[in-house]
């Protein structure tokens, strides 16, 4: 049995059709997923993320924790409110899960982790913990989380959000959080615009998701999720990385966090051997020239009988062709040309660099 | 429920077939098919002249979501193709019975139309789908 959002009964009543995501059930679209991907980039959308797992870490502990279980690195949060996107790695260098941290107080940092990992991670966590007893892990399956995306998400939440909390919600840095009013509100997303994911209660989440549907902001779905998050570039965990591949082979080199050199984080000795030997395979961008449609496990063919596989693909809506991130030999560059296999006929892309989109705009080169 | 036309046949695998007054039939997808997939952004047809089996597959649709066979609902060779979908995908979304017909076939049996559903038995294949 799937679980249920607070934002379910609004979802239905909204005509959403709801899919099975993670053991959630949850929004794909509310009609036609083209046009929520086109409200994200031209004005606003809003996302119920609740299926997301919220974690907080308590004690004096916490940050030493933190050191050693995330490749980034938790110095970087001095300030309170600021927030870190990081990976978490097994002794392998492989991925267990990608999240955001955010720095509360010194004794009290949240996590947000993905919703199909959630039992894996805790129990990573769980187990990492036992050997400092200082440390407090408390899921919050008592908040739920709603995305507002899009170049007016901001202005157009800070009404939503009423006035005790306008003034603080509109001074926000990107990466930084605040708490007001019972709203946990962070300049933070995962479509390639600005905007805020929001965290508050259970019971305060129907009447912000209203509140925000008032104010002009569209319902999307998981539909046009991906295909936002896949145009700004941002991985899916399972699909472009997984406990198997390392930050390095994901496009994810810029997430760990190298210095201070003597911070020994989990899978640490293993990336650097990796470093020291060579990365062999890497994350790149596609762009396929003919007609068609990229989707995850399509085989990639470069020159020189260079084979790779596409991680995810889909069909862009703003750029109006097929994009995907894939997996390649590390000799594999920007610009060259290549070949994809779909249905048994090999089809022409290039290797490109991504963002394929970014606030709106295309970052493609001239084809 | 979705619109099913009474002047049409059907299949199980949500195609429509028109017994054209040319004793053509033009085949597509059901309203049904459409809305289950959603937005779409790619049609790839067969080739004109070309000859295809009942069941056969010899289309695809995909929407940004997934890739979908379409299945030939009866024999026939293929005497033309509804290229204007390859700019417009989104026709079969609009009007899914019309504008949005994939492609013509000339049957090998004029008969085999009467083997598919009538609109009501698609009616209960798609009731009995949820």
């Amino acid at each position: 049995m799937n679980q249920r959002t607070p934002l379910f009964e609004l979802h239905q009543k909204t005509g959403a059709k709801m899919v099975s995501f993670g053991g959630w059930e949850m929004p794909l679209h509310y009609g036609s997923q083209v046009e929520e991907h086109h409200a994200v980039r031209q004005d606003a959308g809003m996302f119920d993320v609740s299926h997301m797992a919220r974690v907080d870490l308590h004690g004096n502990g916490v940050r030493r924790f933190l050191q050693r279980l995330i490749a980034n690195d938790i110095g970087k949060l001095t300030v309170p409110g600021k927030a870190l996107y990081t990976c978490m790695l097994n002794d392998q260098g492989g991925v267990i899960d990608d999240l955001i941290v955010y720095f509360l107080r010194e004794d009290w940092f949240r996590i947000v982790v993905n919703a199909a990992t959630r039992d894996k991670d805790l129990a990573w966590i769980e187990d990492q913990a036992g050997r400092a007893p200082e440390v407090k892990i408390e899921p919050r399956p008592d908040l739920a989380m709603i995305a507002v995306q899009g170049p007016n998400g901001r202005d157009k939440a800070c009404v939503a959000l009423g006035d005790a909390a306008n003034a603080a919600c509109a001074a926000l840095k990107p990466f930084f959080a605040t708490e007001v009013d019972g709203y946990f509100v962070a300049r933070t997303g995962y479509t390639g615009e600005d905007g805020f994911e929001i965290i508050m209660s259970n019971d305060q989440a129907p009447g912000l998701w209203r509140a925000l549907q008032q104010s002009g902001v569209a319902p999307c779905g998981l539909g046009a999720r991906d295909t936002l998050r896949l145009e700004a570039g941002l991985n899916l965990y399972g699909t472009d990385m997984d406990d198997h591949t390392t930050p390095l082979e994901s496009g994810l080199a810029w997430t760990v966090a190298w210095e201070p050199d003597d911070r020994d984080f989990i899978g640490r000795e293993a990336l650097e051997e990796q470093r020291k030997q060579g990365v062999r395979r890497k994350l790149v961008g596609l762009v396929l020239l003919d007609r068609g449609v990229l989707r995850g496990h399509q085989p990639v063919m470069c020159a020189d009988d260079l084979r790779g596989e596409v991680t995810s693909g889909t069909y862009s809506p703003t750029l109006g062709r097929a994009i995907a991130l894939a997996r390649v030999p590390a000799s594999v560059q920007t610009g060259d040309s290549c070949r994809v296999e779909i249905r048994g006929k090999r089809l022409d892309a290039k290797v490109v660099k991504y963002p394929f989109v970014r606030h709106g705009k295309s970052c493609l080169p001239d084809l | 429920m979705s619109e099913i036309p009474e002047d049409l046949k059907y299949t199980k695998t949500h195609e429509w077939l028109r017994v054209m007054e040319d004793g053509h039939f033009e085949i597509g997808i059901t309203e049904h098919a459409q809305d289950m997939m959603g937005d779409m952004v790619f049609v790839e047809l067969p080739e004109v002249g070309s000859n295809v089996n009942a069941g056969e597959d010899c289309a695809v649709v995909e929407s940004v979501k997934a890739a979908s066979d379409v299945y030939a609902p009866v024999a026939g060779e293929v005497v033309e193709v509804n290229s204007e979908l390859a700019d417009a995908p989104e026709t079969i979304n609009q009007d899914p019975y019309h504008q949005g017909w994939m492609f013509r076939l000339r049957p090998g049996n004029q008969q085999d139309a009467d083997k598919l559903l009538d609109a009501a038995g698609y009616e209960q294949a798609v009731a009995a789908e949820s």
